[in-house]
């Protein structure tokens, strides 16, 4: 695991997909990938086409998708289903949560596009709540990706991993944070840059960059804090969230999601239970998304820089 | 053509499934009577002479799969199961109770020779197509069985998997409608009507065929057919609450009780028929 953020852009995820999944199908027999008629949009057309026996199309029709994969794992097969992140969640709840989740048959879902990287797709598209639900899965886990790096090693853990396995990862460009081929440790939270412990600002996704991007200018202002990316928002890397909480006294949360129910919510709930200490937050304020580029709706939504850098300032005075 | 003898060993398994199924359900007192009856005899067929299937090894691989996707017809299935020896008969009486293994509503985790687990309706209907579809990636020969009620054809969820299965010729499944007429709220026909099975199912890609599904030579007729290369749909025109004539006559009778005089009646009645084909 190296730290190699310099506040540059990564490459893109959709192409880590048709390297990764191959990849995964070429090892084990088992690996099998559904989508819900968006091969297309992460680069997987090609080659499902050219392995039919490995790639399911299932058309527009998500609850299905999530069934069959049910289905396929139960008969021992490691499925893989990918549409965007709606419809990975709310579309297909009750199927991920039964016919997979409760019944016990293993599987990995991707929702492309969380928050506001669904960007001119718009509001109908716009998954503020898909953490939130997918955390009320009893033994489900959640991965909100912040680079190409994170996103190939996880994948390649997950297929065999122990119950629903929830990815909410962009297709575009986030900022570059790990070396290519770093080990991550599901349900270990990344201490990412350690000034100080006058704050601690726990992250996930697209908002790490903009957290350690915050750090730095802090950091020239004479506060130092620290940051932990918190890529598995469940299960919660508990132990880091209460030592840098109790050794910070002070804690702001970034994430590209409503503040009910996600990153958020997790941690206060830890926090409030095991060592009470002031949070602030930076994430959606129980809005519908809307239509826009990525960035103006960065600014729409107050997922930005400048307000993790006000939220730290906030939340030092309560100390 | 089923021989002479084989039909009264499927009759007397018909009998011995609904005899099972109202010992659970009677043991508690009220239950899912009306659409666990109306499929005992297209269970007796399958278990009896169709399937394969091991009771000590449950899991075994190539084994021929059930789905009851209109999971509140659980016991049906336990009742089969446990008269095939999968698990003790007595345990049929522990149907519901606090830590049983046999819920109201199938669970592939706690019922030994249970395949999927279902409840919420329409979802066994996808799994069903992924284990059909798995097992055919794998190149075993086995075949997946999935019974879904008329009522259930109501969710949208029901016709995507048919979809699916159509346009991928999973032919190694056999799906079974249960068309009893009736669901939770009165006659199908008035609370939604699902228009022409056969010809939806034809639509969709499938074989389909209406035959009566409490008879029990057509439906061995039905269930060896050879596979071809589209999947098939069997349309069961059932009786709700079919062996009990109380029942049957009975309007409302997706779900329904008695006391214990009343069961012992009913199985009485169950027992004098087996005993006449003895």
């Amino acid at each position: 695991m190296k730290i190699i953020y310099n506040g540059e852009k990564d490459r893109a995820f959709k192409e880590v997909y048709p390297e990764v999944i191959p990849a995964l199908c070429e090892e084990d027999p088992r690996v099998v990938y559904l989508d819900a008629d968006l091969m297309n949009c992460i680069g997987m057309l090609k080659w499902a086409n050219e392995h039919p026996d490995r790639a399911f199309d299932c058309g527009i029709a998500e609850a299905n998708m999530a069934g069959i994969a049910a289905g396929l794992a139960s008969v021992g097969f490691k499925p893989i289903i990918h549409t965007f992140g709606p419809f990975a969640s709310r579309r297909c709840f009750d199927q991920v949560f039964l016919s997979a989740g409760y019944a016990h048959n293993d599987i990995t879902v991707i929702g492309s596009d969380p928050g506001v990287c669904a960007a001119l797709n718009g509001g109908t598209h716009m998954p503020f709540e898909d953490v939130a639900l997918y955390r009320t899965i009893p033994t489900a886990t959640i991965f909100d990706i912040a680079d190409t790096a994170q996103l190939a090693d996880l994948l390649k853990q997950s297929v065999n991993m122990k119950g629903v396995k929830y990815f909410r990862v962009n297709r575009k460009n986030n900022i570059k944070v790990y070396e290519p081929g770093s080990h991550f440790t599901a349900g270990k939270g990344i201490v990412t840059k350690e000034y100080g412990c006058d704050a601690v600002i726990f992250a996930s996704g697209i908002m790490l960059g903009k957290a350690m991007e915050a750090a730095d200018k802090l950091h020239g202002e004479g506060i130092d804090v620290t940051v932990a990316d918190l890529f598995t928002i469940k299960p919660l890397d508990e132990e880091l969230v209460i030592d840098l909480a109790g050794k910070c006294g002070a804690v702001v949360t970034a994430e590209n999601h409503n503040r009910i129910g996600g990153l958020t919510s997790a941690v206060c709930e830890c926090l409030a239970m095991n060592a009470p200490t002031p949070v602030s937050c930076v994430a959606v304020e129980d809005e519908f998304g809307e239509v826009g580029p990525q960035d103006y709706l960065e600014e729409r939504f107050g997922l930005t820089t400048d307000r993790i850098i006000t939220k730290v300032k906030e939340v030092i005075e309560k100390k | 053509m089923l021989e002479a003898a084989k039909l009264t060993e499927l009759k007397k398994l018909s009998l011995e499934i609904r005899i099972a199924i109202l010992e659970a359900i009677g043991s508690l007192g009220a239950g899912h009577l009306g659409g666990a009856l109306s499929i005992a005899d297209a269970l007796a067929v399958l278990y009896g002479e169709i399937m394969k299937y091991d009771p000590a090894d449950p899991g075994m691989e190539d084994r021929d799969k059930v789905v009851c996707s209109k999971g509140h017809a659980g016991p049906a299935l336990y009742a089969t199961l446990a008269v095939k020896g999968f698990f003790p008969y007595e345990m049929l009486k522990t149907l519901n109770r606090p830590g049983t293994h046999l819920p109201s509503h199938c669970d592939r985790l706690l019922t030994p020779g249970i395949d999927a687990t279902t409840g919420s309706l329409g979802q066994g209907t996808s799994e069903a197509v992924g284990m059909a579809l798995g097992d055919k990636l794998k190149g075993l020969k086995c075949r997946t069985f999935l019974f879904v009620g008329d009522g259930e054809s109501n969710e949208g969820q029901v016709w995507e998997a048919a979809m699916f299965a159509g346009a991928k010729k999973v032919n190694n499944l056999v799906w079974l409608i249960d068309d009893n007429k009736k669901q939770l709220d009165g006659r199908t026909a008035d609370v939604l009507p699902v228009f022409d099975f056969v010809e939806k199912f034809k639509a969709f890609g499938f074989d389909a065929v209406r035959i009566d599904g409490n008879d029990l030579e057509q439906l061995y007729e039905a269930l060896s057919a050879e596979a071809g290369d589209k999947p098939r749909a069997i349309i069961l025109d059932t009786v709700k609450g079919k062996g009990i004539k109380e029942i049957e006559e009975t309007e409302f009778n997706h779900s329904l009780g008695g006391d214990e005089a009343t069961f012992e009646r009913w199985k009485d009645g169950l027992r004098k028929e087996l005993e006449a084909l003895a």
